[in-house]
């Protein structure tokens, strides 16, 4: 099992998790988060003195999924992700030891 | 005696002040309930529209809206209306005031204070129709024709003694002359804007975009409430005698009324079509009860009133989903609750003053309705061609607080030293 976890533009969310819903991925965790990769920020000016703005809102988005589906999420959330445009986000796999639904106890694969 | 007759000119001279002063804070009702029915990214920019607005209609009615409106009796049921100004125009002293036996009760400058904030409250009803799409000097641009002309213009058909009002259309706080002028000239800027993106969807659903702050939204909309009293109660223009008391006790207690049936009966209209009980459309139904009762809040008893602003609650909500289903995209409700609910106000005046005649108020919502269209849809289509009226797509995804305004409503995560250092 695998946890994939993407950081997207905000208004990117509605395309990924149509994507994500549409290759099968059946539950998602969303938070709004504020970063920076390679993007810089922008100078703001509040009541004349200057200040960097170095956080932009992204959304990161968690996915437990099976280990041999994570090629195509990874490529589903590229794919309604990108906007060739710099910010676009990145994506992260990490290994994931163990799930439980906690409504009926199942663990493992059953409960992803 | 003179003392009294002095006496009575101060005190109608006070209750115009006091009354605008009500309407004023109504700029505060509608900055509030923007701000917390629009995205948190975009509320600078909305709030800094409100009282840039505030401020461009103060100073363009003192400046030519005042003296195009009220020209004076020269211009009785003329459409044509005068060119002048306020400024160097003296006030009454007193022994012409004496001397003119009731004529001259109140202080002229009095009666530019009470409404000038009527020209603000008309204007203000734009900024939340294209909000979170327009530029904001696009905006202002627009406003200072507005307040300078286009609403002034149809105020003297009808409250100047034009030719509106020559033909027996009823109006008596302004259904017609400022909350369908203003929705009006909001729909013709929305038509030119367009929609908010992701608003609608390819497939022809709706999407809805949330409002970030339902106590400001709330809050917006008793400040309306309660700014109402001085919109109407002060259109009564008199206090001064037990009649003219009476009168105004009776608009006040007519206005809460309408308020209150709207709240209900969008409320229950809401829970009928949605299984739930929308704050947002009672909030907007409390504003259409308000806007129905606004042509006449004075001939109806309390009860009629209500049934008034009622039918006015049910109009609003469908009215919402309607404007949703041909893709006009309005995030407050501004030409519903203001313009068809407006053109409402003006039609329920014949069921309670005997007066008014169905043709004339229909003339009246008429002529407004394409004075204030044609005159605002060119005024948009310059403004659009010269410096363009939409943000970029870029700067509409980023929020227009940062494009426009250059700060954040709501900051967060700046430094312990005021920067991300």
């Amino acid at each position: 099992m695998k946890l994939v976890t993407a950081i997207i533009k905000p208004f990117k969310l509605d395309d990924v998790r149509e994507g994500l819903s549409e290759i099968g991925v059946q539950g998602i965790t969303v938070t709004e988060v504020k970063g920076f990769g390679r993007q810089k920020g922008h100078t703001e000016l509040y009541r004349g003195a200057e200040y960097v703005v170095d956080f932009l809102p992204k959304v990161k988005i968690e996915a437990a999924v099976a280990a041999d589906m994570v090629d195509k999420v990874i490529d589903a959330i590229t794919k309604s992700a990108n906007t060739g445009k710099i910010g676009d986000g990145k994506i992260f796999v990490s290994s994931l030891e163990q799930t439980v639904r906690i409504r009926t106890g199942e663990t493992g694969p059953e409960a992803l | 005696m003179d003392a009294i007759t002095e006496l009575s000119y101060a005190l109608d001279t006070f209750y115009f002040l006091v009354t605008g002063v009500l309407v004023m804070w109504m700029a505060a009702g509608f900055s509030m309930l923007e701000a917390g029915l629009v995205r948190a990214k975009n509320t600078a920019e909305i709030l800094t529209k409100n009282i840039s607005l505030f401020a461009v209609a103060s100073i363009m009615y003192m400046l030519y809206g005042y003296s195009i409106m009220y020209p004076g009796d020269a211009f009785a049921g003329a459409w044509w209306p005068g060119i002048g100004s306020l400024l160097g125009s003296t006030d009454n002293t007193s022994a012409e005031v004496l001397a003119s036996g009731g004529d001259t009760y109140y202080s002229n400058l009095s009666d530019f204070f009470f409404q000038v904030v009527f020209v603000a409250t008309a204007m203000s009803i734009v900024s939340g129709a294209v909000a979170e799409r327009m530029k904001l000097w696009a905006f202002l641009i627009f406003a200072v024709v507005m307040t300078g002309f286009i609403y002034p213009v149809q105020g003297f058909w009808k409250w100047g003694g034009g030719a509106l009002d020559a033909l027996g259309f009823l109006d008596f706080a302004g259904s017609g002359v400022v909350h369908l002028c203003g929705a009006t000239a909001a729909f013709a800027g929305v038509l030119l804007l367009g929609a908010r993106k992701g608003k609608y969807r390819a497939d022809g659903t709706i999407s809805p975009i949330p409002g970030c702050n339902m106590p400001l939204a709330t809050l917006g909309t008793f400040i309306l409430w309660m700014g109402w009293f001085g919109f109407n109660g002060g259109s009564e223009l008199v206090i001064s005698n037990v009649e003219e008391a009476n009168a105004v006790a009776l608009v006040f207690v007519n206005t809460n009324a309408a308020a209150a049936g709207g709240v209900i009966a969008a409320m229950m209209v809401a829970r009928l079509l949605f299984g739930k009980t929308d704050l947002t459309m009672a909030l907007n139904g409390a504003l259409a009860g308000l806007v129905a009762i606004t042509a006449e809040p004075l001939t109806p008893t309390p009860l009629l009133a209500t049934g008034i602003g009622a039918v006015g609650g049910v109009i609003v909500v469908f009215s919402i989903l309607a404007l949703d289903k041909i893709r006009i995209d309005d995030p407050v409700g501004a030409i519903s609750v203001h313009g068809v609910v407006g053109m409402w106000g003006l039609l329920a005046v014949v069921l309670s003053n005997p007066d008014a005649t169905l043709v004339a108020q229909l003339t009246g919502l008429g002529v407004i309705f394409a004075w204030t269209f044609v005159a605002s849809i060119v005024t948009w289509g310059i403004i659009k061609m010269v410096i363009g009226i939409r943000v970029s797509e870029e700067e509409e995804y980023a929020g227009v607080d940062l494009s426009e305004c250059g700060l954040e409503a709501y900051p967060e995560f700046v430094g312990s030293q005021g920067s991300g250092k």
